[in-house]
């Protein structure tokens, strides 16, 4: 398996995030600048990591989202590359229009750094095949705009094509009908909250996030 | 030619913001406040002397980055 981590400024989860993906799938991973223009060849992920990209100047997500590697990334996503966005990366996926919605400041107005429970509601995708339909998952959420929004129609779309991923047992956020993680129509691009590069091995509190990089692997 | 860009979330999507600023003026006493929103300013120089077809471009600016048209609206104003 073949890995890519894009860096943006104010990422700060991209190393996280190749050590989760070595640690639980030995791919190789290669870290790029979002100033470049191509990506390596023969990728089977691609992973937007959380952080603060730019400074969450305008809005979170705004800026990474128009920067020269997104159209690389979006070529990928349209040829069916698994592209994977956690926190800061789900919201460049929606400023990017890779997914629907948006991300709002969190309803408590708080930054909510904590643990999650969430219920795998869509085990068919190659993010979650290896859940089985797990209600118990645990990961970490940390962000201040991990509110999901999407008008009702949007959300009724989700809901009715199998398209929400990830919900939370318990809403720490207002996001609205607990979602944590959603797919798009193709299910290759996935966003999500919560963080599996936080929760891979059982020092860290959880290994439930290894499950969805070897998903992917065994998808590869 | 100045262009200056308001950008609010749309009616309907939940301004936290606003929520708390309107409760902290209740706090201080400020009873009548309510529908408190809080959005952004964003002014700037642009080249040309057509008021429409700039009016056009910033409008186009809005669309593609300035505002996120699923959760923001926004008004432009050009002179």
């Amino acid at each position: 398996m073949k890995a890519a981590v894009i860096v943006f400024p104010g990422s700060n989860c991209d190393r996280d995030c190749r050590t989760a993906i070595e640690r639980t799938t030995g791919a190789e991973v290669a870290m790029v600048w979002h100033g470049e223009s191509s990506l390596p060849d023969g990728l089977d992920l691609i992973v937007l990591p959380g952080g603060f990209s730019y400074g969450d100047y305008l809005r979170c997500g705004a800026m990474a989202a128009q920067s020269p590697v997104m159209r690389a990334v979006k070529a990928e996503g349209e040829r069916g590359t698994a592209v994977l966005g956690v926190c800061n990366g789900f919201q460049i996926l929606c400023e990017a229009g890779m997914l629907p919605g948006a991300l709002l400041r969190n309803a408590g107005l708080k930054y909510v750094c904590t643990a999650v429970e969430l219920d795998v509601v869509n085990s068919q995708t190659r993010f979650t095949a290896a859940y089985r339909g797990r209600r118990d998952v645990r990961m970490t959420v940390g962000n201040g705009e991990g509110n999901y929004f999407a008008d009702e129609a949007t959300l009724d779309r989700l809901d009715g094509e199998g398209r929400v991923v990830f919900r939370y047992r318990r809403n720490p956020n207002g996001s609205a009908r607990d979602i944590a993680g959603i797919v798009n129509a193709a299910g290759n691009v996935l966003g999500m909250m919560p963080h599996p590069d936080r929760a891979f091995e059982a020092e860290l509190g959880s290994a439930d996030g290894a499950l969805l990089f070897q998903s992917v692997l065994a998808s590869a | 030619m100045r262009a200056t860009v308001h950008v609010f979330l749309k009616p309907g999507v939940l301004d936290v913001q606003g929520k708390a600023i309107e409760g902290a003026l209740h706090g201080l006493g400020y009873s009548g406040v309510s529908e408190v929103r809080v959005g952004k300013t964003i002014v700037f120089d642009l080249a040309g002397d057509d008021p429409a077809r700039s009016e056009a471009e910033v409008k186009s600016m809005c669309e593609r980055l300035l505002a996120n048209t699923v959760i923001e609206s926004y008004r432009v104003e050009v002179g």
